[in-house]
């Protein structure tokens, strides 16, 4: 394992925001909300309740109880198809991470969550769409591995838009070994919690979003397998109302609960302590 | 439109001319066997042509040609196929066929993803692409060979899982993550073979084993070049750009260590000669299966596990460099 990296110090390399980006507008309900008090807030719009995306660090400052160890801090993307559509794979790379200040879209390590020692793996929308290659899919079976390991629970949290393109059927597969090791864990019996976020589609949600112990989906998200838009374009009809947001799942059976941004800590806390403390002698 | 039905036709044409001046052999005091010797030399001519060294996006058509052996052609190649249906929750979804039968001697499962053969067909198979309770019925199928000890046979021909609004609220998702989880530890040998098109997760889920077959023509791809045009740019129509930089043909397959083994195909395609396709893909299945068998359970899975272990690519930086 590594040393407790700089992850906070990386959090201060996120760019400053310019003059005309004080304030953000909800896409919502509309109103204009200004950023560091939106930032106060968890980045819950204060008039409707809207859930903004949230940046992996920003997260697992939500989550943890202050320690965060992280894992595989410096694994970083490789090129196996070595792609290049309006510029090479490697510059779509390098300008995410100037933009997220992240090596990749998913950040993963060790904490405490209500005082429950944890895995933690949190993916960030912001790089790349939250795609999985084969560097999320490494860290998030490498956090597995480490977790069956310590036998610590693993909670992931989910932001993704499916399997990354760029990296076609190695990112596949990526599937494939994340599933491996979720498999392998869960039959230690340890528990594996998985929240799913705004938004979470195609290949991370058909692999380890999906085969978590308890699935919980925060407010809002959209969750589903296929895009929106692939499916307006298959099937040309209207969608139903709320189609693929969290309440509507729940509706229908797919994940256990839905939980506000602000109530997911303690919410994490009480389901991590029911399923990992010892129970009282009678 | 099939761009190689399209290329096909000159074949087709001069194939049919070939075919009549043989009966006119036969029937006529006059005789045509040069004339018929030269075409025939002729249509060889153009079929190395055409097909010689298809294109990733003719592969992608190969693939897909309406007269390229399905998976029930395969299944049915078997001896004493019997088919088991639905997924007891909701109904039998017919793009997943599943049952049992034998592999000459040897008692095997299978399940396929099933294409229709014509329009009509077509419609009561969704064109190959299952929802949720296929895959729960194939769920089903996998945790019998594994409580009945007998191998598992899969066959991959689908664009992909159905993107529908019954399908969403059924959890696609789910059937699929829980089709793989039941792959990845199940504990008799999964053999794969990859007979067509092999479209994204829902081909995936029934594609973790412990030895992956691929037809030469045949497909296998993070997505269909359609939706990774779609996804990358915005932009269907950029399917055959999307065909050529995804690496979807066998032979990148096998060298990305994907595949395991590839089964060759008649110039043309498998439909050229499905018989022959079909016989050697169903020994290749065999002669591995029969190595699978000597391994014990444990060793089985843990084999399986680091077959997928390994795959990524990815690098080890020495300093960060994301915040510069
Ligand atoms: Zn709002």
């Amino acid at each position: 394992m590594a040393p407790t990296p700089n992850w906070l110090r990386r959090r201060g390399a996120k760019p400053e925001p310019q003059n005309d980006a004080l304030w953000e507008m909800c896409p919502s309900c509309g109103e204009r909300l200004y950023k560091k008090d939106l930032a106060e807030r968890l980045w819950i719009c204060s008039r409707c309740g809207h859930h903004f995306r949230l940046h992996a660090l920003d997260r697992i400052a939500l989550l943890a109880d202050g320690d965060f160890h992280e894992l595989a801090p410096l694994l970083a993307t490789g090129d196996p198809l070595t792609w290049s559509d309006r510029m090479p794979y490697a510059n779509k790379i390098a300008g995410d991470r100037q933009k997220s200040g992240l090596l990749e879209a998913v950040v993963v390590g060790l904490c405490t969550i209500e005082g429950v020692r944890t895995g933690l793996g949190v993916m960030d929308f912001f790089f790349r769409g939250g795609t999985m290659g084969s560097v999320v899919g490494e860290k998030v079976t490498l956090l597995i591995e480490e977790c069956a390991r310590q036998r610590l629970p693993v909670v992931l949290v989910t932001a993704s838009g499916g399997a990354r393109m760029e990296e076609g059927v190695i990112a596949l597969m990526q599937l494939a070994k994340t599933t491996a090791a979720a498999e392998r864990f869960s039959a230690l019996g340890l528990p594996l919690i998985t929240v799913l976020t705004d938004p979470t589609t195609g290949g991370v949600s058909a692999s380890f979003g999906f085969q978590g112990d308890v699935i919980i989906a925060e407010t809002g998200a959209a969750i589903g397998f296929a895009g929106r838009r692939v499916i307006d374009q298959t099937i040309r009809q209207k969608l139903p109302e709320g189609f693929q947001s969290a309440e509507f799942l729940l509706e229908h059976g797919q994940v256990d609960m839905v939980v506000r941004r602000t109530e997911l800590k303690g919410a994490l806390g009480r389901l991590l302590h029911f399923l990992t403390d010892k129970a009282v002698p009678a | 439109m099939n761009v190689i039905v399209e290329l096909e036709k000159p074949l087709v044409e001069l194939e049919t001319k070939i075919a009549g001046l043989k009966k006119l052999n036969e029937t006529q005091r006059v005789d045509f066997s040069a004339e018929i010797a030269a075409l025939e030399e002729k249509a060889r001519q153009l079929k190395l042509e055409i097909f010689g060294n298809p294109t990733p996006w003719q592969r992608v058509h190969l693939a897909r040609h309406p007269k390229r052996p399905l998976a029930m052609d395969y299944i049915s190649a078997l001896d004493g196929f019997t088919e088991l249906h639905g997924d007891r929750g909701f109904r039998d979804d017919p793009a997943v066929v599943a049952g049992y039968a034998y592999l000459d001697d040897l008692p095997i499962f299978v399940i396929g993803e099933q294409k229709g053969r014509d329009t009509k067909d077509n419609l009561y198979r969704n064109f190959g692409m299952p929802h949720p309770e296929g895959y729960r019925k194939a769920q089903r199928i996998m945790r019998l060979a594994e409580k009945f000890r007998r191998p598992l046979v899969t066959f991959i021909d689908t664009p992909g899982a159905y993107p529908g609004i019954g399908a969403e609220e059924r959890g696609q998702s789910e059937a699929i993550a829980a089709s793989l989880k039941v792959l990845a530890g199940l504990r008799t040998p999964v053999i794969v073979n990859i007979t067509g098109e092999g479209g994204s997760g829902g081909a995936l889920a029934i594609g973790i084993g412990d030895h992956i077959i691929m037809l030469q023509h045949s497909i296998y791809s993070v997505a269909s070049p359609e939706a990774a045009a779609s996804i990358l740019w915005r932009d269907a129509s950029r399917a055959e750009e999307a065909a050529q930089r995804l690496r979807l043909t066998s032979d990148e397959l096998f060298e990305f260590g994907i595949v395991d083994e590839v089964i060759p195909e008649p110039l043309g395609g498998a439909h050229q000669d499905p018989q022959r396709v079909i016989h050697d893909t169903l020994a290749a299945d065999k002669q591995a299966l029969r190595k699978l068998l000597r391994l014990s359970q444990e060793a089985l899975v843990d084999r399986r596990y680091e077959k997928f272990r390994r795959i990524g690519a990815h690098v080890e930086l020495v300093h960060d460099t994301a915040a510069r």
